[in-house]
């Protein structure tokens, strides 16, 4: 029954199994007081409890008596059924256990009784085999002892055998070396040769040796001979030519005349590629002339393939080319670096490993080569640097157009870049730092050409608004001819043609700083950051500040005031060549430089180039204010213009009249009707620019009232004496305390910036003109009294131009008192009826 | 250093006309010609003493009419010629005529200033220029350091040159010319040049200098002024056309800052030092070295002036930066018509304004000692 079970648990489970195993052992320890450690848990609460069935104080009477007072006759069966089943299983358990634990005694024994045989065996094998290595020692003794003295004879016959061999070698040497010189495989003989060298000259006294000695000799001189020739013939290349000298270096040639030789003959060759250089750009010049005005991106592309080998043979060969074969200065560099320079650094390079960085040996560190060949080939590269330079500076010069500049930059970059490496191998060598001196002074001349560059358009844009006001001044003479006296007329007339004005100026402005604005972009190219110069002192500091922001902006800033000042200035020869809505156009212009453009494009310099300002620069406001001072003269010169053209009208008509004989007025004169037009147009023209300015405060209705006052009253009683013959003085003294109170009128003051101003100016200065006209003339009765009317006309409708009336009340004043003064019989007009003239008029 | 105050002498009647007395040297004398169209018209000579600061006057009558236009003989101090306006019949013309002083106003030791104001004598006519044929005179012009023979009217558009008898009674029209050109050309003012030997002479009409070659007497060179709107017809003066031309051609510039500039003078010993008068009555005296036959600071020299052509090339080359202002002066309250140098102190200037002011000022010691130095 029990393998029965145990066989059902193991086949229905292995783990169950296990585990049941676990658990029964569990209850077994516990039953013992045997916990993990194997102690006895004595004191364990719960194994207190009296009628805890498992517990090691278990009292059966204290537990059936507790049973049987609290559980019912179902529970007691219950009970009493659930502990047999537990006693039985139990009881099966025990004996599976004592069951397996016999089992394994068993085998254990079974083991142990095998493991005693199996010793026993080996100790018999063990014992056979030290006997045998006893045996094996013996033999070998015995051997060794025996071969002892042929060993020592074996080395002495090896080593008889590699001194023939030496002596072999050496007696074919001269053979050898005849076959390599045949082969022309210098390096061996040579490498041959150095290895026999010493032993033959160790043993030169031997008349064998010495034969050989000799002969290699002769060999050696011949093989030297050869190596010069090769050397001198320079049809080899670089790699070629630093194997030679190495192999004569090696053949005891003194390293001076080598170090002369090798660099002679790289010369030659860099020449070469000079040459070629030199072709390039010889060819350039004559096709410069038409080629510069292409674009130059326009690159010909075949033109260097096909162009450079016959261009340094002669330039002559193919005409065709000419025209096209010029490269951009891109290209040229770029032949430049890739032939001349990449060769010196070759020719660096070797020369350095030849004579300066070898490894020194003995007899040849004693004669101090390197510091003479590194003097050399400094002096060398120098030499052919400068030449070098000289042909790219002559090539740069000749880069004029202004239209892309990002080509020179890379050629210039490609140009430093390459240089970088000659500075690698020759760190003491101021061929880089020439470099970046050329690289600076294109820089410079780049921004002189990019300035004279924004002058010239200037000024041709000048041009331009000059032909844009020149054309529709045409079409304005036209139409305001016909618009007799009303202002209505001439006013529209004037805006024909005027509101051009406005968007010349803003297109003006613009074009210029979109102009100086792609300029910047440009420079800008010189301090890119991929741009190896440009963290180069120079490109850094003084090419931002000085060269960009004071050559570049600041000059033409300066250039526009300049010009501005000349237009002013010039006009003395040229007569009005300048139209005066130029004038007025440039003075708005410099006006506006002054108020925001001049910083504005400082502040994006600045920003754009980061400039560090180490020397003092222009500051803004000096350009401000020179700007505003350009402004105030062509203002001025504009006003002059203006003024002086309407002054040439009133003289030509105050002179061509005879004023005796004239006839009663009947009408206001034509010129002072056109008088009036032209000041309202050209109200209207600065108008578009400038803005209203401030009056004095006028009366009311000041048009019609003032004048009457002032003719009636005032102007009666200042020439009233004039025709009572009672004293000369009276004239003068009246005039002279009138103007005693007048203010003295100062006709050529400065203009301010606004259109009141503006015209207050032009006004005086026709007045004033008026006035002198006047006074040169003697007048009739009715001479005055046209005046009069004139006068008064003028009075009606320039008085609302103007800051001050009371100035034209008084320059009119003065006229009519002039003409009263120098009439012969003055007699004025009626008020009433110059007022009804005028009306008409 | 303080300079010494202006002198002001003030006349009744306005005044256009000013010269200095030529042949005077020793005396600082000028003229003075009013303008009056109702009264008699008068000449006033101005004795200035220098020492004193004091101002003796004559006045002589000139009856004919308004005087336009004045010089004086560079020989006789009593002889002078003057541009006069007559009306007759509601016709004005411009005529000119050659006067002598009454004896005792030549020397200028006649002073009875009750005397002459009270009784003003009248002037001697010696001759008429007769010039009806050719129109209004502008002015007439004595041969300078000439003997006092010849003359040279500008009239409209004719130049005439006049020969003056022995006696200075007779004048007769030995040669004359005719401005030709587009519209109707006026001479308004001309300079005989002093160098070689007197036959060049400069006029001016409008806003273009023409120069005058005497003996045949052609054009021989125009110069179109550029500045051809200012009305104002400066009344240049220059020892030599071409330095005129040349001043001429600077001053372009210069004159925006003179505006409406009537008169200009040269001084006759240092001719860096230029005087002009304009209509916002102000005289401006001003240096400049540009057209300066000496270096500024050189010690002049007079006769050295008869190379002046030669000299101009080398001026063109020298900077005009020091072309200045030296002062202003501001004493006069109307149009300033006339400026000249005195002929017997080279650093004294008068300049007459229309309201019949005259002013007399001296250079300011400052500058006069850095010329001298």
């Amino acid at each position: 029954m029990d393998a029965d079970l145990s066989v059902s648990a193991a086949s229905a489970a292995p783990e169950s199994e296990v585990a049941r195993k676990r658990r029964v052992h569990g209850m077994l320890k516990q039953y013992y007081g045997i916990n993990d450690e194997g102690k006895v848990a004595a004191e364990e609460p719960e194994s207190r409890d009296p009628c805890d069935i498992n517990g090691p104080h278990f009292d059966p009477e204290l537990y059936l008596n507790k049973l049987r007072k609290e559980c019912s006759l179902t529970e007691l069966m219950d009970q009493e059924s659930l502990m047999v089943k537990q006693i039985r299983s139990l009881d099966s358990d025990m004996q599976t256990l004592v069951y397996e634990n016999y089992n394994k005694f068993i085998s254990a024994t079974d083991t142990i009784r095998k493991m005693k045989n199996d010793f026993k065996k080996m100790e018999d094998e063990m014992d056979c085999l030290s006997a045998n290595m006893a045996a094996i020692t013996e033999f070998s003794a015995r051997i060794s002892g025996t071969l002892q003295d042929q060993h020592a004879q074996i080395t002495k016959l090896s080593g008889v055998h590699t001194l023939l061999r030496k002596l072999q070698f050496l007696f074919e040497l001269p053979a050898r070396l005849n076959k390599c010189l045949e082969l022309q495989a210098y390096a061996q003989a040579v490498s041959s040769h150095r290895r026999a060298r010493s032993v033959l000259q160790q043993y030169s006294h031997m008349p064998s040796f010495r034969g050989i000695q000799d002969d290699c000799h002769a060999i050696m001189e011949q093989l030297a001979q050869r190596l010069r020739q090769k050397f001198r013939d320079g049809g080899s290349s670089a790699k070629d030519l630093s194997e030679c000298v190495e192999l004569l270096l090696q053949l005891d040639e003194p390293a001076e005349e080598l170090c002369d030789k090798f660099l002679s003959h790289a010369q030659s060759r860099l020449e070469a590629d000079l040459q070629g250089l030199e072709a390039e750009l010889r060819e350039a010049g004559p096709a410069s002339g038409p080629t510069a005005l292409l674009d130059p991106s326009g690159k010909p592309s075949a033109a260097p393939v096909a162009g450079s080998p016959a261009d340094s043979v002669s330039p002559m060969t193919n005409p065709f080319l000419s025209p096209t074969s010029r490269m951009d200065i891109l290209e040229f560099i770029d032949r430049g670096c890739n032939e001349f320079v990449s060769n010196l650094c070759l020719v660096i390079a070797s020369y350095q490993e030849l004579f300066i960085n070898r490894p020194q040996e003995g007899d040849l560190a004693s004669k101090n080569i390197p510091q003479m060949a590194s003097g050399k080939l400094h002096s060398f590269v120098d030499s052919l640097a400068t030449r070098y330079f000289s042909l790219v500076e002559r090539r740069i010069q000749e880069e004029k157009g202004v239209g892309d500049n990002s080509l020179l930059v890379r050629a210039l970059d490609r140009f430093h870049r390459r240089l970088q490496a000659i500075s690698k191998l020759l760190p003491g060598s101021a061929v880089p730092s020439q470099g970046t001196e050329i690289v600076v002074q294109a820089a410079r001349e780049r921004i002189r050409q990019y300035l004279s560059a924004l002058q010239s358009f200037y000024l041709d844009s000048l041009t331009d608004v000059r032909q844009a006001l020149a054309a529709p001044r045409l079409s304005v003479g036209g139409s305001a001819v016909p618009a007799s006296g009303t202002l209505l007329g001439s006013s529209s007339g004037g805006k024909d043609a005027a509101p051009s004005l406005p968007e010349l100026l803003s297109s003006l402005s613009a074009s210029i700083l979109n102009q100086i604005k792609s300029v910047l972009a440009s420079v800008h190219l010189f301090t890119a950051k991929d741009i190896t110069f440009s963290n180069k002192p120079y490109f850094k500091g003084e090419f931002c500040s000085q060269g960009v922001r004071e050559g570049l902006v600041v000059s033409f800033i300066k250039f526009v005031c300049q010009s501005s000042r000349h237009f002013c200035e010039s006009a003395g020869d040229r007569g009005g060549s300048t139209p005066p809505a130029l004038l007025l156009l440039l003075s708005r212009l410099c006006l506006d430089y002054e108020t925001s453009t001049i910083s504005y494009i400082l502040t994006l310099t600045d920003e754009q180039f980061l400039v560090q300002h180490h020397v003092p620069v222009t500051p803004v406001t000096a350009l401000c204010s020179e700007a505003r001072e350009a402004a105030q003269k062509l203002l001025n010169h504009y006003v002059k213009v203006q003024g002086l053209i309407i002054s040439q009208m009133l003289r030509k008509s105050v002179e061509t009249r005879d004023w005796v004989n004239t006839i009663e007025p009947r009408n206001v004169r034509a010129v002072m009707k056109r008088v009036v037009e032209d000041t309202t147009s050209i109200d209207v023209q600065v108008g578009l620019l400038y803005e209203e300015g401030v009056r004095k405060a006028h009366s009311s209705d000041s048009s019609k009232r003032t004048f009457s006052v002032y003719s009636s009253s005032r102007q009666q009683a200042r020439y009233a004496p004039s025709y009572t013959p009672s004293a000369p003085m009276d004239t003068n003294l009246l005039s002279n305390i009138h103007k005693l109170f007048s203010e003295r009128i100062d006709i050529f003051s400065p203009v301010e910036f606004n259109k009141v101003s503006v015209l207050t100016g032009i006004i005086k200065i026709s007045l004033k003109t008026f006035l002198e006209c006047v006074r040169l003339r003697t007048f009739g009765r009715y001479g005055l009294q046209q005046i009069q009317v004139d006068c008064h006309y003028l009075q009606m409708y320039l008085w609302r131009f103007v800051s001050d009336e009371n100035l034209v009340h008084f320059l009119l004043d003065e006229i009519v008192g002039s003409a009263a003064h120098r009439c012969l019989d003055p007699a004025p007009m009626e008020q009433s009826v110059i007022e009804v003239i005028c009306e008409r008029g | 250093m303080e300079d010494d105050a202006p002198v002001i002498y003030g006349l009744e009647f306005q005044a256009r006309a000013l010269t200095a007395q030529t042949a005077e040297t020793d005396a600082i004398r000028f003229l003075v010609g009013t303008q009056s169209l109702k009264f008699d018209n008068q000449i006033h000579i101005i004795d200035f003493d220098d020492e004193n600061n004091i101002i003796n006057k004559s006045v002589l009558l000139h009856q004919v009419g308004e005087i336009w236009h004045m010089s004086a003989s560079p020989a006789d101090k009593s002889v002078l010629t003057t541009c006069y306006n007559t009306t007759s019949d509601s016709r004005v013309a411009t005529s000119a005529a050659v006067w002598r002083m009454p004896k005792e106003f030549e020397s200028g030791t006649h002073e009875s200033p009750d005397d002459s104001s009270n009784n003003p004598q009248a002037l001697e006519l010696l001759c008429h220029l007769d010039n009806a044929a050719q129109g209004n005179m502008a002015c007439v012009l004595w041969e300078p350091m000439g003997d006092g023979k010849r003359l040279v009217s500008l009239a409209d558009n004719h130049v005439a040159l006049w020969d003056l008898e022995a006696s200075s009674t007779k004048a007769t029209v030995s040669s004359s010319a005719t401005l030709e050109g587009k519209g109707q050309l006026k001479f308004t003012s001309g300079k005989w040049s002093p160098h070689h030997n007197c036959t060049q002479l400069a006029t001016a009409n409008d806003t273009a200098i023409r120069g005058w070659d005497l003996r045949s007497m052609s054009q021989n060179f125009c110069q179109q002024r550029g500045l051809s709107a200012n009305p104002s017809q400066p009344r240049r003066a220059a020892q030599d056309p071409s330095r005129c031309l040349w001043g001429e051609k600077k001053n372009s510039t210069r004159l925006l800052f003179f505006p409406r500039v009537w008169s200009v003078r040269y001084n006759h010993s240092h001719d860096q030092l230029v005087l002009t008068g304009s209509s916002d009555s102000r005289v401006i005296l001003s240096n400049m070295v540009s057209i300066s036959s000496e270096p500024f600071g050189h010690l002049a020299d007079e006769d050295d002036l008869s190379d002046g052509e030669d000299n101009h090339q080398e001026e063109k080359s020298k900077e005009p930066l020091q072309d200045s202002i030296i002062a202003t002066y501001e004493e006069h309250e109307d149009s300033v018509y006339a400026v000249e140098w005195s002929c017997a102190d080279p650093w004294l200037f008068a300049s007459l304004s229309y309201d019949g002011r005259l002013v007399i000022n001296r250079v300011p010691r400052a500058l006069k000692y850095r010329i001298l130095l």
